[in-house]
């Protein structure tokens, strides 16, 4: 890599971890303005005071609020994310499965609308203004709209309850098993899921192969006599690379925040619904360390499409100086 | 849905070049076909949220037929109860206004306070611009749910906590489309003219730049409205709401859902309810968006 090129990246990588910590300023002051006293919500409002004030002390809510601030980026810095203030437990041991759950969520989400809307959206870009373009541009509008608990509960009627009842309407698993355990059940998630990202990337990845085509190089190897085929593969499809890092992040990131309703629509447990009852019960640590992981999966998906489009686009890499 | 820029509005910043008035733009947007279907289904449903509650055979937390929840055909009943034995097209009619208020004003703040810093960063340029940006993009690096969530839940869910989050979520998204079109608008001689003359910078920001950017503003403000509709149900179907025994399409759905297969009414209706007016105002949207960057210039289809 030349140098020009590593110094991007690193300055790149920098304002990525200056935006994090701001993030995790961010995660922390809000939690701590939460509504009502913690230790008066997790012992209920008959607690006697010194009950209240030792679970204070127990939970480190009255050290000054920079100490608590620093022992806890420093904790997650370090593995160390204290514990849950409900169960006791370590969040990480009560969130590991859950993490688990909802990777494998979205692994499956992105397995399924990565290729879907990539195929969609170049395929109605080569064959633009025709009949599959215009009625899949229409279908997608449509789509685009809606929340992902409409999709969600318009797929449980048609195929969980009314309609038909091909799957499972909640998903149910054991708490020792595997979310794979139940791959009829997570039918539905991932297709609500897919469903609610699906019309944002086709859009982005039409314009972006649209925009390739319509460019001189192209034209200049059509006009050159050179095989469709040769064009699409050899000279289009590089040159879509780039804004298609960038789809592939912005669906990631679009998947990081769908989990949120979806998994509380279908009972799945990920962290998604962990966060609903974390933010229900005032878990702060649970709160805090979920809010900072969707935020920094965010961060991250983002910066890697940065960086991945700069180094996909011959254009972008030797404009860096 | 929510958290990204629609080519078609980020693609305005580039054809700035023609300054196009609202009302002459929402004219030729009208000769889409898809501008009329989604003004028609808007309004539609725009008059059910607002006015349905003055056509509802029963008050709003009246318990109907012999008091049985989730009955069918309930006597005197269009559509059966719902979970409390209350009637289903009742609550249904008096469950959109909510939604559709907040909606409104989440969108007119997030829209003027982020399109005012929008132009303010494209105006003043500088460190001032990087500064505000880059502070923006923070918030930008939460999905809106998360923190609308977070929020609502350290004050309370109420209407003006509602409004606050979805517009404060709102606004840094409308201010990187709009300083975007500002951009051009900044750089062009009559808003050096305006300096020149000593104008002063609010003056110059609301009568030189706010005019010539309104085309993107009208875009940006039918898409936010189409996702603060969306926000605010999925807020309402979490159960983050004011009153739950206030009728609301989202909370609708959620306190039904039990039921949904022996008396799905109570879910399809505000189902459908929420899915036509999004899909309303995002086909509005989309039409103006079209016609401002020209892929349909004049053109009638779909």
């Amino acid at each position: 890599m030349r140098l020009p090129l590593l110094k991007f990246v690193f300055r790149r990588l920098l304002l990525g971890v200056a935006t994090l910590f701001v993030v995790s300023v961010l995660i922390f002051v809000l939690t701590k303005a939460m509504r009502g006293d913690t230790a008066t919500i997790v012992l209920g409002r008959e607690a006697t005071p010194e009950a209240v004030k030792e679970l204070r002390s127990e939970f480190g809510l009255d050290r000054p609020i920079l100490t608590q601030y620093t022992s806890w980026i420093g904790g997650v810095a370090t593995g160390d994310l204290g514990n849950s203030f409900t169960t006791r437990e370590s969040v990480w041991a009560a969130l590991s499965s859950r993490v688990g759950s909802s990777l494998f969520l979205l692994f499956c989400a992105g397995v399924v609308s990565i290729p879907l809307s990539l195929a969609v959206g170049s395929y109605a870009a080569l064959h633009r203004d025709k009949r599959f373009d215009n009625w899949s541009s229409f279908i997608l509008l449509a789509v685009a709209a809606l929340p992902e608990f409409v999709v969600g509960a318009v797929l449980v009627i048609v195929f969980a309850t009314n309609v038909t009842k091909l799957l499972p309407a909640t998903f149910y698993i054991s708490p020792d098993q595997p979310p794979w355990g139940n791959m009829k059940g997570i039918v539905l998630p991932v297709v609500t899921l897919s469903i609610s990202v699906l019309p944002y990337v086709a859009r982005v990845t039409r314009a972006a192969v649209v925009e390739v085509l319509e460019s001189d190089y192209i034209e200049m190897a059509r006009l050159k006599g050179m095989q469709e085929r040769t064009v699409l593969w050899r000279h289009a499809l590089p040159n879509a690379l780039g804004p298609i890092f960038q789809v592939i992040a912005l669906n990631l990131a679009y998947l990081a925040g769908g989990v949120i309703v979806v998994e509380w629509l279908f009972n799945y447990p990920g962290i998604g619904s962990a966060l609903n009852d974390a933010v229900r019960a005032r878990d702060l640590p649970v709160v805090q360390f979920l809010a900072l992981s969707i935020a920094a999966v965010y961060i991250v998906t983002n910066l890697l499409a940065d960086i991945g489009t700069v180094l996909a686009t011959p254009r972008l890499r030797t404009r860096l100086t | 849905m929510s958290n990204v820029i629609i080519p078609a509005a980020s693609s305005l910043a580039s054809n700035g070049q023609t300054i196009q008035r609202p009302a002459s733009l929402l004219r030729q947007a009208l000769r889409l076909r898809r501008t009329q279907i989604g003004l028609a289904i808007m309004v539609l449903l725009m008059l059910v949220a607002m006015l349905g509650r003055y056509f509802a055979p029963f008050g709003e937390t009246a318990v109907v037929g012999d008091g049985l929840p989730n009955v069918r055909n309930a006597a005197g009943t269009l559509f059966g109860s719902d979970y409390f034995g209350s009637d289903v097209w009742s609550r249904f009619l008096y469950g959109g206004r909510p939604i559709l208020i907040q909606a409104f004003f989440a969108t007119f703040l997030g829209v003027g306070s982020g399109s005012s810093l929008g132009m303010l960063a494209a105006y003043r340029r500088g460190r001032f611009d990087e500064i505000l940006m880059r502070s923006l993009d923070v918030l930008l690096s939460f999905p809106q749910l998360l923190l609308s969530l977070v929020v609502i839940a350290m004050f309370s869910p109420s209407a003006i906590v509602v409004i606050m989050t979805v517009g404060i979520t709102t606004m840094p998204r409308v201010a990187r489309v709009v300083r975007g079109a500002a951009l051009q608008v900044t750089e062009r001689d009559f808003v050096a003219a305006a300096d020149a003359l000593g104008e002063s910078r609010v003056r110059v920001l609301f009568s030189e730049i706010l005019p010539n950017v309104s085309a993107a503003l009208l875009v940006e403000s039918n898409l936010r409205l189409t996702y603060s509709i969306g926000l605010i149900a999925s807020l309402g179907f979490l159960g983050f709401t004011p009153d739950l025994s206030a009728a609301s399409w989202g909370v609708m759905i959620q306190q039904n859902r039990g039921a949904l297969t022996f008396q799905p009414w109570g879910v399809l209706l505000p189902v459908f309810a929420i899915a036509l007016l999004t899909i309303g105002t995002g086909f509005f949207a989309d039409g103006i968006g079209r016609t401002i960057a020209g892929i349909d210039r004049g053109k009638a289809d779909v």
